[in-house]
């Protein structure tokens, strides 16, 4: 089926399969891959997005179910000047990231985070960050980056 | 992990869907947020050739105060029952119960219609909604019907909806005393099903509803706690009657006699936290 998604602000139009997942439309019809592929389970959050503002995890949603809807990848946050997100350059200051893989799910469940609720403590950071996983287990710089982010006002 | 193939359509009303359903037949299914539905596709558990997305059925998601009980459109979000403030005024069991579910990728996707159709035992909304007595309002070809949660839920996946036809509300009654709740739910880590879930609401003067996750085929109504309490028990007492009545299986999160163990104490824990509430 053809499915028109606007990604990071720009349209993409293509035709896939019906069974064609978001997260494989972004990375292999938009070429855009800095969105991970973990557990494809549904748990890990590598593959976190934003489908018209909300976190999902786009192994877990059909492309033609975001048809014609907004998605943010990692990809769209920077400005076009090249000048990092909030978030990202909280997790750059705070060493947010260890190897690395969970990093833009991560961050892009933070911007989702902060949109509802733009001061948290950091027991809700945790909370807000329990469907993203990071093996490395370097949980405790991406709290702190969040927290950051958050004290700058990043919403 | 890609589903099976098979082809997709799109329903903006309900009665599109239901005529959808109508001319695919039984091997069509509903699609509401797919949180459960695409992962058991990928695993080959389900393989429907014909998927019904209800995603554009813009009217099934409300959440509207009718007086005594509270209408909810079955494609309302897990995170919009989470945050609804009338939920979390007048029923804040079911709010509090909708922000249990999962994590917050999968509440922004998920339905609350599409947890009650799929009827997993291990889910916690159905045992919320069993404690509540909500009534699910359902629509096929042959009109309108009414379903008391007491006789929606058959056994594990399997509901009181006959083939072709729409969860299309949930209507939940307002309790006497919206602050007597509690939800507890034992995991062992944050987002996993609960191994056991126990859901309580305390109503003064028409007793104490408690009901019962992942402690048989379906969620179960704790009858015999409820009983004790009604008679007088302490809440010690009557949650030594927790597993009493269930089937809880053993799987290799928990033995049964585990689950039985905990469905003990998070009811005794639930008992206590809804009185220090009220």
């Amino acid at each position: 089926m053809k499915v028109s998604l606007t990604v990071n602000g720009k349209d993409v139009t293509a035709d896939v399969e019906d069974r064609t997942l978001l997260v494989h439309f972004l990375r292999d019809t938009a070429d855009l891959t800095a969105t991970n592929i973990g557990c494809d389970t549904t748990s890990c959050g590598a593959c976190t997005v934003l489908l018209d503002g909300d976190s999902v995890k786009s192994c877990t949603v059909l492309a033609a179910q975001a048809d014609g809807r907004s998605v943010t990848t990692l990809e769209g946050l920077a400005s076009d000047s090249g000048e990092m997100h909030p978030v990202q350059r909280a997790f750059h200051n705070e060493h947010g990231l260890q190897c690395g893989y969970c990093t833009p799910g991560m961050v892009m469940a933070i911007v989702s985070l902060l949109r509802e609720n733009p001061s948290p403590t950091e027991a809700e950071v945790r909370t807000g960050l329990e469907g993203n996983i990071c093996r490395c287990t370097g949980y405790h710089n991406i709290v702190k980056a969040a927290l950051a982010a958050a004290s700058e006002g990043v919403q | 992990m890609i589903p099976p193939a098979f082809t997709y359509v799109r329903a903006t009303s309900v009665d599109e869907a239901l005529g959808l359903a109508a001319e695919h037949g039984e091997d069509a299914k509903f699609l509401a947020g797919g949180q459960s539905l695409l992962p058991l596709m990928k695993l080959r558990f389900a393989s429907p050739t014909v998927l019904i997305d209800l995603g554009r059925v813009s009217d099934l998601s409300y959440v509207r105060d009718e007086g005594t009980y509270v209408a909810i459109g079955a494609m309302t979000r897990h995170h919009d029952v989470a945050t609804a403030a009338l939920l979390l005024s007048d029923v804040p069991l079911l709010a509090h119960t909708a922000q249990a579910v999962g994590d917050p990728q999968i509440r922004h996707r998920g339905t609350i219609g599409g947890s009650v159709a799929h009827a997993d035992a291990a889910a916690d909304l159905p045992a919320t909604l069993l404690a509540l007595d909500a009534t699910f309002v359902v629509r096929g070809a042959n009109g309108e019907r009414s379903v008391p949660a007491a006789e929606f839920f058959k056994s594990i996946f399997e509901t009181a909806l006959e083939p072709g036809e729409l969860l299309t509300e949930i209507q939940v009654p307002k309790p006497a005393n919206p602050a007597a709740w509690s939800f507890q739910k034992f995991t062992k880590r944050a987002i996993d099903f609960a191994i056991v879930g126990v859901a309580v609401q305390a109503s003064p003067g028409q007793g104490t509803s408690v009901a019962l996750v992942n402690m048989g085929s379906t969620p179960l109504r704790a009858a015999a706690v409820e009983s004790a309490l009604a008679s007088g028990a302490s809440a010690a007492d009557a949650a030594a009657h927790a597993a009493d009545g269930t089937s809880a299986g053993s799987d290799i999160h928990a033995s049964k006699a585990y689950r039985e163990h905990l469905a003990r104490v998070l009811v005794r824990r639930a008992l206590e936290e809804a009185a220090a509430r009220s």
